[in-house]
């Protein structure tokens, strides 16, 4: 697949001599959704602050649908549009110039009828003269994004972009991610809610002190790392598992009457066949199964856990 | 070059503008009044004239002068230092514009409204002191060439300054003193010296001179002299923005 974004070798010291990314080289491939994992502080924003002009790079490049940032700052910039973490705007500009200011700033020429159609898509419409003041959080985040979206770009920066945003409208904020990835605009957005790139993204990078851990399909990455357990359920409680049942490691639970398995979906395929055959020989009946994957949650913790040893 | 970017910029600047008439236009234009009906009607009438102009009308381009000067400082200064202040100005680094439309924009807004003021203020000295402009066109190029120059100097202000304090000091503290002892209220002539010679130290000086030469040609330094002191004023100020902007100082990390 191309690639509308290509880090190679980016790294960024700042003047206080703390180097915040070692080493960067990324690929964001065009029309798809990219999430970026890390803790606080590993670099996520300082990364996107380099791509989208804010910051300068110390050594390495970006390039964005293939314009060098620094060289052809105005092509690459014309195609990124950028919500930031922070929720920052003018208290006294109302919501329509506040978006129409956005689309001048990039060189845009006026388009009312688009920016009537963003801020309705964004449910901003009935809103559009109010000062920004008077705008809930929830309401500010949109018009930021409506800001970033006003000169049609081609990739979109989240940068965290359901911190401290109630559960509808964070849903709802997926729901205007998965259309804008419809209608074509690459997104590449930072979270440490492991949920919300389990949601959404097509790929998983993990960043840890400045540095990219791994990059992978979401599916691989879950196939990969994950593990997955099954849960036995029988038809009579039992007071211990069973000795001759030892070498799978259960573990008994809900007062006696479920077992549970994990094991590792990479490997060896017949394990379950073999337990099931043990629990039977057992006289064990079983009266439910159920499996289900690791999360990417554990899949992260135990990831991040493993490189820091 | 972006023009839909420095527009926006401009538009964005002078909306500021017109949220806050009553503090952008009308309390400098009342205060600068309240100099008029002091010294140029209460006061001036009982003062004798220099260099033959009556003294109210002699303290109008020093006032005017004084206006300008911290209008476009505290414009300029402060239309930079607020979206560093708030946030916002990661939009304007993000865009795609150059150091030179964002100076456009936000020194042009500046200097448009200082202007502005400095001719409301002309026309509202009209009613209390009665005066002639000999060179309307020289008097406008100096008005506006001072009020470029010294919002490019509240740009750079307005980029140094980490806190609101930063923000005041410089125009209350080395702008207000400069002005009045620039010659605002008097001719330099009428300094005893060593006062005379060390007042030359004050570029205020070459600009109240230069502004009041075009009103009534008479003037405490060559006017020529005034033009080239305001113009290595205007130099200084761009070569100081340059570097700024060359180096990310205290804008881009």
């Amino acid at each position: 697949m191309p690639s509308i974004i290509r880090v190679s070798g980016l790294t960024k010291t700042y003047d206080s001599g703390f180097t915040a990314l070692q080493n960067i080289d990324l690929e964001i491939h065009r029309g798809e959704i990219f999430a970026l994992l890390g803790p606080n502080g590993a670099g996520k924003t300082t990364l996107i602050s380099i791509i989208c002009g804010i910051s300068s790079p110390s050594e390495g490049t970006v390039l964005a649908d293939g314009f060098d940032i620094v060289k052809d700052y105005r092509a690459a910039r014309s195609k990124i549009g950028l919500v930031p973490q922070e929720l920052c705007s003018d208290a006294f500009e109302n919501v329509w110039s506040a978006v129409s200011f956005s689309r001048g700033l990039f060189g845009k020429p006026a388009n009312p009828e688009f920016i009537e159609k963003l801020l309705r898509q964004l449910s901003l419409w009935d809103k559009k003269d109010a000062q920004m003041r008077e705008l809930s959080g929830g309401m500010k985040r949109r018009v930021m994004i409506a800001k970033a979206l006003s000169h049609e770009p081609d990739i979109l920066f989240l940068d965290e972009p359901t911190a401290g945003v109630d559960v509808e409208l964070r849903k709802d904020m997926w729901q205007m991610v998965r259309e804008l990835r419809e209608q074509g605009v690459t997104i590449i957005l930072t979270t440490h809610y492991i949920e919300e790139a389990e949601e959404m993204a097509d790929r998983i990078g993990v960043i840890r002190k400045g540095k990219i851990l791994l990059v992978e399909e979401k599916q691989a990455l879950m196939d990969k790392l994950g593990s997955k357990l099954l849960s036995i359920r029988l038809q009579q409680p039992v007071s211990e598992v069973p000795e001759a049942l030892a070498e799978f490691s259960l573990q008994l639970a809900e007062d006696g009457d479920t077992l549970c398995y994990r094991y590792d979906s990479r490997q060896e395929s017949d394990s379950i066949a073999r337990l099931l055959r043990k629990l039977t020989e057992q006289g064990l009946e079983i009266r439910d199964l159920h499996s289900s994957e690791s999360s990417l949650e554990q899949i992260f913790v135990s990831l991040v856990h493993e490189k820091e040893q | 070059m972006n023009l839909y970017a420095i527009r926006a910029i401009y538009k964005f600047e002078m909306a500021r503008t017109f949220r806050t008439l009553m503090q952008s236009i009308a309390s400098p234009v009342l205060s600068t009044s309240l100099y008029f009906i002091v010294f140029g009607t209460a006061i001036g009438s009982r003062m004798g004239n220099i260099e033959g102009i009556s003294y109210g009308a002699f303290i109008i381009p020093g006032l005017v002068m004084l206006s300008l000067l911290s209008e476009s400082i505290s414009n300029a200064s402060f239309g930079i230092f607020f979206p560093k202040f708030s946030g916002t100005i990661y939009e304007v680094l993000s865009a795609p514009v150059s150091s030179m439309e964002i100076v456009i924009g936000y020194v042009g807004a500046a200097a448009t409204k200082s202007v502005t003021l400095g001719l409301l203020i002309l026309l509202t000295a009209q009613l209390f002191v009665d005066y002639h402009i000999q060179h309307p066109v020289w008097m406008l190029a100096f008005l506006i060439l001072t009020a470029v120059t010294f919002s490019l100097f509240g740009f750079i202000i307005g980029i140094w300054a980490d806190d609101f304090q930063k923000l005041q000091v410089i125009p209350l503290m080395v702008i207000t003193p400069l002005t009045f002892l620039g010659g605002a209220f008097y001719s330099i002539s009428m300094l005893p010296e060593p006062w005379q010679t060390l007042t030359l130290f004050n570029p205020v000086v070459y600009l109240i001179s230069g502004f009041r030469w075009a009103f009534y040609g008479v003037a405490d330094v060559n006017v020529a002299v005034s033009l080239g002191m305001t113009m290595v004023f205007l130099l200084i100020c761009l070569t100081v923005v340059w570097w700024i902007f060359r180096t990310g100082y205290r804008i881009r990390t």
